[in-house]
């Protein structure tokens, strides 16, 4: 649905270049709701532009529904940017105009009758559950509600592609979690292709099925969000899944098990499809002779999959610890063995 | 008893009343027409703007500033050419309106550019994104968007405009400064000077007051 191919973008200033994209090729599904990830900097914010054409590319090609959006004319423009919907983070409603009007403007751009404006709108704001404040004016409105005006507005024209830009950087947590469930409806009820940016690993984490990460201007890695998370590739994405799920060790702790005189390793366990975390070690306690000390452990729900991450140490003789992590291995785990700092 | 008190008829100073407004009204008008429509060129044509054009704007804001660093007294005469062409004579108050609106117009497009670079990028972008052509940007997005400024924008010009009529006594304009000047200053009334101030500080404070009312109406939404 959306693909880009050998992208990049150099900015240039009087004595400077900036190469925001460089060589960015990747594909976007429909249906997807794909979340690219990274710093800022990162040219993320350039690369979703490229999308709706707002910024041109140096080289490469951006294709949308199989058509090269940087060889249309104006009215093509148009007709691109209509069946593409897109939301900012500090929201750009205009102050002047009241929540209805907000929500009406693309509709009267495109010259819709009175009658289908009012029906339409009406519809836009039951759905983001705003129908109370059509009178009212953006200046009334808590960040979040904001966003959801946002979201009626673009969704106003029917697109089938809404772009998010940091969509919720400029909100609270638990605003954040409304805001992504409601575009998670948005992609269930009407289908919508979702491209979310941001640098928020939770975000990904909560709607995503794909993500990409960047990091100056390079896509380092895509994917699905689950294997990804499981097992990140480049520094970036590493980084940036150790926000939500640690796997270093707090110092003191280093300090305690530097100073065990008794045989041990430390292993990080990767649960994945289980309930709970405490069979398998209560398994290899009894199974075998080795004493577990938890350091660490985290569940997190990522595309409906519960995916468990333990940190370890295991006190025993060589041949035990052997031997449990063969059980993990033979339960469908995974482990890996951590060295200390 | 007020003609006694001032020295001058009553008629005298409803007429030179009627002169300023018509005067003020019609620049105003007319001025900030021009002066809208020079703040959008302006705009558009301007470094990043979204017709960017270099020579258009260095033009324009060339001869803005031309016009802006000219005494108005001195505008007053050179246009008269200009006026004579327009008008059909020199002198009159109808006759003022022209140097009036030549003088207005560069203050208010500056003042009114201003107005239309306080709205945001953000906007303009969100605006792009719903397909709007450049026209549908002024008119549905920055225009509204700017209004509560230009408000202010229109005030400020307004004053401007009465403490230029005053010279245009020069030109047979007439109006309430004239009559302080010629009628108070140079003919030692002094009570008549007092009075016509204190008329004209009245008038400014009104015309301030209006405009920060209709400005604070359009922004602030209780």
């Amino acid at each position: 649905m959306i693909r880009f191919e050998n992208l990049s973008k150099t900015f240039y200033n009087k004595k400077q270049s900036f190469e925001a994209l460089k060589d960015v090729s990747f594909e976007i599904e429909k249906g997807d709701i794909y979340g690219i990830i990274g710093y800022s900097g990162a040219g993320k914010s350039t690369l979703v532009r490229m999308i709706n054409a707002l910024e041109t590319p140096t080289s490469g090609k951006v294709f949308v529904d199989g058509k090269d959006v940087n060889t249309f004319n104006k009215k093509e423009l148009q007709n691109l940017r209509k069946g593409i919907g897109m939301i900012f983070q500090q929201f750009n409603l205009l102050e002047s105009k009241n929540i209805y009007d907000n929500v009406a403007i693309p509709l009267k751009l495109n010259g819709v009758s009175k009658e289908e404006i009012d029906k339409r709108v009406n519809e836009l704001l039951e759905f983001v559950e705003l129908s109370d404040k059509k009178l009212s004016y953006p200046n009334q409105l808590s960040g979040g509600q904001k966003q959801r005006v946002g979201i009626a507005r673009a969704l106003a024209t029917n697109p089938s592609i809404l772009l998010c830009d940091e969509a919720t950087s400029a909100l609270d947590p638990k605003t954040t979690e409304s805001i992504l469930e409601l575009l998670k409806k948005v992609n269930e009820v009407f289908h919508i292709t979702i491209v979310i940016i941001t640098h928020e690993m939770n975000v990904i984490q909560k709607i995503c099925n794909k993500v990409a990460v960047m990091d100056y201007g390079r896509v380092v890695e895509t994917g699905d969000v689950l294997s990804v998370f499981a097992n990140p590739q480049s520094e970036i994405a590493k980084h940036f899944v150790r926000n939500l799920i640690r796997d270093t060790i707090p110092e003191p702790l280093v300090e305690s098990i530097k100073n065990e005189k008794r045989n041990g390793r430390l292993l990080r366990i990767k649960l994945q499809n289980t309930d709970s975390t405490e069979p398998l070690l209560w398994e290899i306690n009894r199974r075998f002779e080795v004493e577990t000390n938890i350091l660490y452990s985290t569940i997190n729900v990522i595309q409906g999959i519960v995916v468990g991450i333990m940190l370890v140490h295991f006190v025993g003789s060589d041949e035990e610890i052997n031997g449990a992590e063969n059980y993990i291995i033979q339960s469908g785990e995974e482990y890996r063995e951590v060295a200390l700092a | 008893m007020i003609e006694e008190f001032l020295g001058v008829s009553v008629e005298k100073l409803l007429q030179s009343a009627g002169e300023t407004i018509y005067m003020v009204g019609f620049s105003l008008i007319l001025g900030a027409l021009l002066g809208a429509v020079i703040a959008i060129l302006l705009w558009l044509t301007r470094k990043g703007g979204l017709q960017e054009n270099k020579i258009a704007y260095g033009i324009i804001n060339g001869v803005i500033n031309i016009i802006r660093s000219t005494p108005f007294i001195i505008l007053l005469v050179c246009v008269m050419p200009v006026t004579k062409f327009i008008v059909g004579t020199r002198i009159g108050t109808k006759a003022a309106i022209v140097p009036l609106v030549i003088y207005i117009a560069p203050y208010l497009a500056r003042l009114i550019e201003t107005s239309l670079l306080e709205v945001g990028n953000g906007i303009v972008e969100a605006a792009k994104s719903m397909g709007a052509n450049t026209f549908q940007i002024i008119i549905h997005f920055v225009l509204p968007e700017a209004f509560a400024s230009i408000i202010l924008a229109l005030t400020t010009g307004t004053i401007g405009l009465i403490g230029a009529t005053a010279m245009a006594g020069y030109i047979g304009g007439g109006g309430v400064g004239n009559l302080a000047l010629t009628y108070g200053y140079q003919m030692f009334n002094f009570r008549l000077m007092f009075f016509t101030v204190v008329v004209l500080i009245a008038f400014v404070w009104l015309i301030q007051s209006l405009g920060n009312t209709l400005a604070r109406k359009r922004r602030v939404h209780e």
